[in-house]
């Protein structure tokens, strides 16, 4: 292990590869990356993988849109020998209440008007795109193409080997046991391994980003909440986007292998670290989506499984430096979708880091604004 | 064990792919399944996970009873989904 750095970056989700790669790819030298267990071990390896830019507010559309961008050239500019697996089929929103129509009308004037060709859909035209929809019940959907959904593993990896190759250091199954804090500036990372020194510490740990923060004094206004997904056994494509719905508290895309995979927020699931499956969710779950996309009840259940949401006061992440700590960087608190921004992360925490020009509107979600009582409120997440 | 071989059968993977990812320097079950998706089929890993653990034992040269196996999902057998809302809604007289 080596005994300096230039920055240390906790954690080794596609956060933490993102940002030792963007650094990397912008001149800093001694990365490291420190994951307690293998690449994608946490919440990225665990979650749905889905990419939409049909959102809410302009700032979500505008890093979403980046991150669908980096996502097409990933494979090519990551130098990749895998295949990601980006499947652009669209996300099919289904809509289901008067009031979720007025807001989908609306994000999608404010999408259009910053270059996402979203639409909304009648009910036929919705049953072109998946013949099989229950459109009881439903009023419309809303849909974009370029929405869609990746291999969270081989993405994840992509940008692993990617900074790797630009000579970053990454040690997994290598622990964080301590953040070394001097006259309110970053000294060294205490690890299982050994100790590093360094000025900059970036805090990528996602669900355990908390613990990480209190290792260096810090409290940040984070909590963690499990979320369940499941996966049926392959079949032949008949699904091509994203069916997801507020309304109705559901996602579920087949994977370009042909299984299944669905998810929906849980009635009480446990806020802390926990990370068991339920009868509950197969239960809810198993109901809610046969209604839906009928066929599916012929599928066979193959596994189900649990990640930690890092969920955030206002639902959007935090990309901030910490006053009381010189050289303590945040990047976590996605509420959800943070995989979708792992582009735009990686570029983010690079340009903050760095000091240099914005190119995406980060400032806003410092972690000052949660004190200051600017919240930024996305009418539109899961 | 010879060149085709095939380790999973419910992914389809053979020896040599698995062998691709030891030489790139995976060295546990949990990298290797999710990036092979092995061990992930309809018999949750019970063929394929012994082979792959053998495997890197002669990679590593560590015994067996070192190498972790890969965290078992429930459930253990394959159900259908109509079925669980079957069983759900007669357990619960449909109420919710
Ligand atoms: C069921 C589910 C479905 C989801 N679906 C989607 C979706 O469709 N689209 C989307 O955009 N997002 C989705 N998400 C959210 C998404 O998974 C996360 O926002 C994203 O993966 C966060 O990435 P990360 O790198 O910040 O965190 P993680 O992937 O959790 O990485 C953090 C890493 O830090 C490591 N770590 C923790 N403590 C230490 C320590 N002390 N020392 C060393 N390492 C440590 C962990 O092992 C972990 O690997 C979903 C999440 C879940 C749970
Ligand atoms: S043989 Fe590999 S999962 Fe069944």
């Amino acid at each position: 292990m080596v005994k300096t750095a230039d920055a240390v970056i906790i954690g080794g989700g596609i956060s933490g590869a993102a940002i030792a790669y963007e650094l990397l790819k912008r001149g800093m030298k001694d990365v490291v990356v420190i994951e307690k267990d293998y690449i994608a071990a946490g919440a990225t390896g665990r979650c749905g993988a889905g990419i939409r830019q049909q959102w809410g507010t302009e700032m979500n559309c505008i890093f979403s849109k980046y991150s669908c961008e980096a996502f097409e050239r990933a494979e090519e500019e990551l130098q990749y020998e895998g295949d990601i697996e980006f499947h652009q089929g669209g996300y099919l929103m289904l809509i289901s209440t008067e009031s979720e129509m007025e807001q989908m009308k609306k994000n999608v004037k404010l999408q259009n008007s910053l270059g996402i060709e979203s639409k909304l859909l009648n009910l036929e035209e919705s049953k072109e795109i998946v013949p099989f929809l229950n459109t009881e019940g439903l009023l419309g959907c809303a849909f974009h193409q370029k929405d869609g959904h990746l291999n969270p593993f081989h993405t994840n990896q992509a940008y692993a080997n990617a900074a790797k190759r630009l000579g970053g250091h990454i040690y997994l199954y290598t622990t964080v046991t301590g953040i070394d804090v001097e006259n309110g500036k970053i000294k060294g990372v205490q690890t299982d391994k050994g100790y590093i020194s360094t000025k900059i510490v970036v805090n990528a740990a996602g669900g355990y980003s908390m613990q990480i923060a209190d290792m260096a004094g810090v409290k940040l206004p984070l909590y963690s909440e499990r979320h369940q997904i499941l996966v049926t056994e392959p079949v032949e494509p008949i699904l091509e986007p994203m069916v997801m719905s507020f309304s109705l508290n559901l996602y579920c895309q087949q994977v370009p292998h042909g299984s299944f995979i669905m998810g929906q927020t849980g009635k009480n699931e446990p806020q802390d670290l926990r990370i068991t499956s339920s009868w509950d969710f197969l239960d809810d779950m198993t109901s809610t989506i046969t209604k839906v996309l009928p066929p599916l009840k012929n599928l066979r259940l193959l596994r189900q499984w649990a990640g930690l949401y890092n969920m955030s006061p206002d639902k959007q992440p935090i990309y901030s430096a910490v006053k009381e700590v010189e050289g303590f960087y945040v990047a976590a608190g996605y509420s959800g979708h943070g995989f979708m921004f792992g582009p735009a992360t990686g570029t983010v925490m690079a340009e903050l880091i760095l000091g240099l020009e914005p190119t995406l509107p980060w400032k806003q979600l410092n972690i000052e604004r949660f004190e200051k009582g600017e919240l930024i409120i996305e009418p539109s997440v899961v | 064990m010879s060149g085709d071989s095939i380790v999973c059968r419910c992914s389809d993977l053979d020896i040599n792919e698995i062998r691709g990812y030891i030489d790139q320097g995976y060295t546990t079950v949990e990298e290797i399944k999710r990036l092979a998706r092995l061990g992930m089929g309809p018999c949750q890993g019970r063929n394929c996970i012994p082979i792959v653990m053998r495997e890197l034992s002669i990679a590593t040269g560590k015994p067996i009873s070192e190498i972790a196996a890969a965290v078992s999902r429930p459930p253990a057998k394959a159900i259908k989904l109509g079925e669980i809302v079957r069983a759900f809604e007669e357990e619960t007289g449909g109420a919710k």
